[in-house]
């Protein structure tokens, strides 16, 4: 039962505080990675804690912990991510954040061959309790500037490269709220959990977060919004586009249900069917591009297991097949909005609806 | 160190006879020359010591003290293997004894050596971590960051580099930019030096000296073991395609177990008795461990799906 006080956290600070609170609570907890804190090694300058990673989640832990568990890295994804994998094999419950998913190409193998497969390969013997942290996401449609408009190499969404791999859970917050209990459940997880952290969510996320620790547990989606007529499921910021949607849905009678997917693997199949066997349509909404990916998963998915719940043909809500563009006018073209889900909505009920 | 060079010829000469009578004992890089890197190195170590090792890794687990039988279990498959039939020759790991896993993506074992001594430095346990690796290896990214994260946080990690001449089949002159791996040292503000690979004693020495750096909290080392492979890359791999008899013939005259037999006979504390009495125990061992595997269950089908996940210890499983 939680008890204490709540308050309005925005995202960065909720991750913040679920760190804070379970390294105080567990001494082999380490943070790794670039800018962590940053202007490591000038604390004789009073330098220390100049930046705090690109949410400021990990902002001021340095102060708390110092830098023998709050560690600046240099530039070596696959280096720092390598000593997290070895880390967390030899005693430690190492944090490592990739500034942003899109550098995972820089380490790609410490995360499928190694975090992913090494309890497996090993026969049980190792566990893996490793945290990897990294920010994702363009900034779509609402013409924000600062730290958008980063182009093709640096507002990805990646998810499906990291769903794809056995052995991994890969979970996507998206409210402050479920942020610190997600990343509570990652840090508590003996076994590699990737959290994805939308740069852009701003004040959508933003709510009450209590001040105690608890967790949400992996593997569960979330139904955010009860409806009769149709499922619309989303992921990370996507969900908070799928309750926009449900809003103005509303106002012309349809009455949409809302799935906030939390972890997109392993997938909680028997939420989203659950869902749509009371609702008998589905459109999911995913910003990540679509071949290959969790929207088109989460669709065969229902399309094999819930065939005869269905009452229309699934419908996926994406980014198109192509690299993110720098224009804002594209990129807010290429990010999924409410209008490209009511519309997907729309062709469920037939033209008029 | 004679006992553990020894098993790892026997073990790694059984496995080769093994496969060329048919045993599927799936992918295999043999160690046989090279056994006195990893003898010499491990026997500088602690037991609760870490290594990290690469895909020709048979001879770095029985140098840290995995079992013969659990490891032959493994190449068979078996599930009494020691990573339970699910690893095979490239992935045996034994925790229990430091060691950390084969591993064959060319040089992420150096990372995780990395890793395992930043834990201990964390945990203050003055635990230190030996990577080997190739000098194959050497050319990869992954070794060159770790490096410098194990110099810029003065991390109790031994650099092994064994220069065996060749990446499968790429000679090291062509694929490495200096003369020596050991150069390199500098480039990371570490001691590196090169040494006799094939004589298990400079080995021991140069790791020593590495692993009293390394606890008294100033840092890694590199050792470059000058060695040869006397097999192919792996089995089947024929070497006349890109090296002489001469050159082969040449390698197998410093051979590492010859040198040390003569030199502990010539110390005079061990006789040819008792040197003949320690290679018939090795040969019992690797019978026996044959034997084990052999008789040893297969996993049970259930097996392919755990372990996937790590099990929440309240009970939120797999």
């Amino acid at each position: 039962m939680i008890t204490a006080a709540v308050r309005e956290l925005s995202f960065g600070q909720a991750i913040n505080e679920a760190i804070r609170q379970e390294m105080r609570r567990d001494p082999t907890i380490i943070v790794m990675g670039e800018d962590v804190a940053g202007g490591a090694g000038r604390a004789h300058l009073g330098l220390i804690d100049a930046w705090g990673g690109p949410l400021r989640a990990t902002r001021g832990l340095i102060t708390e912990f110092g830098p023998e568990r709050i560690l600046d890295t240099p530039i070596a994804e696959m280096g720092f991510l390598g000593a997290g994998v070895g880390a967390a094999m030899s005693g430690l419950r190492p944090i490592v954040e990739i500034m942003f998913v899109d550098l995972i190409g820089c380490c790609y193998d410490q995360i499928m061959n190694q975090a992913a497969k090494m309890h497996y390969m090993m026969g049980g013997q190792v566990d893996l309790p490793l945290v990897i942290r990294t920010a994702y996401g363009t900034r779509g449609g609402d013409n924000r500037t600062y730290g958008g408009g980063a182009g093709a190499q640096h507002s990805q969404t990646l998810y499906s490269v990291l769903a794809h791999i056995p052995g991994l859970k890969v979970v996507v917050p998206s409210t402050a709220y479920n942020a610190k209990g997600l990343t509570i459940a990652a840090i508590r997880d003996n076994g590699p959990v990737i959290v994805l952290e939308h740069k852009f969510l701003g004040l959508s996320a933003k709510g009450a977060v209590p001040e105690e620790p608890y967790t949400i547990p992996i593997g569960r989606a979330q139904i955010v919004r009860r409806g009769r007529d149709v499922t619309l499921c989303g992921i990370g910021r996507m969900t908070h586009i799928c309750s926009e949607a449900a809003n103005l849905l509303l106002a012309e009678g349809i009455d949409a249900e809302v799935v906030d997917v939390l972890t997109i693997s392993p997938l909680d199949e028997d939420t989203i069917l659950e869902s749509v066997s009371r609702t008998r349509r589905l459109v999911v909404v995913d910003e990540d591009t679509p071949t290959a990916s969790m929207a088109r998963d989460i669709a065969a998915r229902v399309a094999d297991k819930g065939f005869d719940d269905l009452d229309a043909p699934i419908k996926t809500v994406t980014a198109p097949d192509s690299p993110v563009p720098f224009a804002a006018v594209l990129e807010a073209h290429y990010t999924p909005s409410a209008a490209n889900v009511i519309a997907a909505v729309h062709s469920l009920f037939g033209s008029g609806a | 160190m004679y006992e553990h060079m020894t098993l790892i010829r026997e073990f790694e000469e059984r496995l080769k006879w093994l496969v060329e009578t048919g045993v599927p004992v799936g992918a295999v890089h043999y160690y046989t020359g090279q056994e006195a890197c990893a003898v010499g190195v491990c026997a500088a170590l602690e037991p609760t010591d870490w290594i990290a090792s690469t895909h020709r890794g048979h001879g770095h687990c029985i140098a840290k003290g995995v079992e013969v039988h659990r490891m032959m279990a493994e190449l068979y498959g078996k599930a009494t293997g020691s990573n339970r039939g699910k690893g095979g020759s490239m992935h045996i790991t034994d925790v229990r004894v430091g060691m950390l896993g084969v591993n064959p993506i060319v040089g992420m074992g150096a990372t995780h050596a990395v890793g395992a001594a930043l834990s201990a430095k964390v945990r203050k346990t003055k635990q230190v971590a030996a990577s080997f690796f190739g000098e194959g290896a050497a050319s990869i990214g992954a070794i060159h960051e770790a490096m410098n994260l194990a110099a810029i946080w003065k991390l109790p990690v031994i650099f092994v580099c064994e220069n065996n001449g060749y990446a499968q089949s790429t000679p090291v002159e062509y694929a490495v930019s200096v003369p020596n791996i050991s150069d390199r040292a500098a480039a990371y503000n570490m001691p590196g030096v090169t040494v006799d690979g094939q004589d298990v004693l400079a080995v021991w020495e140069a790791t020593v000296t590495a692993v009293e750096r390394a606890r008294a909290g100033q840092g890694p080392s590199l050792i470059e073991c000058m060695t040869y492979r006397y097999y192919g890359h792996h089995q089947g791999d024929d070497t006349h395609r890109y090296r002489t008899n001469q050159e082969e013939d040449a390698a197998r005259e410093r051979d590492c177990i010859r040198r040390f037999r003569l030199q502990l006979l010539d110390g005079g504390s061990f006789s040819e008795e008792d040197l003949n009495a320690l290679d018939a125990s090795n040969r019992q061992k690797i019978d026996e461990a044959v034997s084990f595997a052999e008789a040893s269950p297969l996993p049970h089908p259930d097996e392919l799906l755990t372990q996937v996940y790590v099990a929440d210890p309240n009970g939120d499983a797999e």
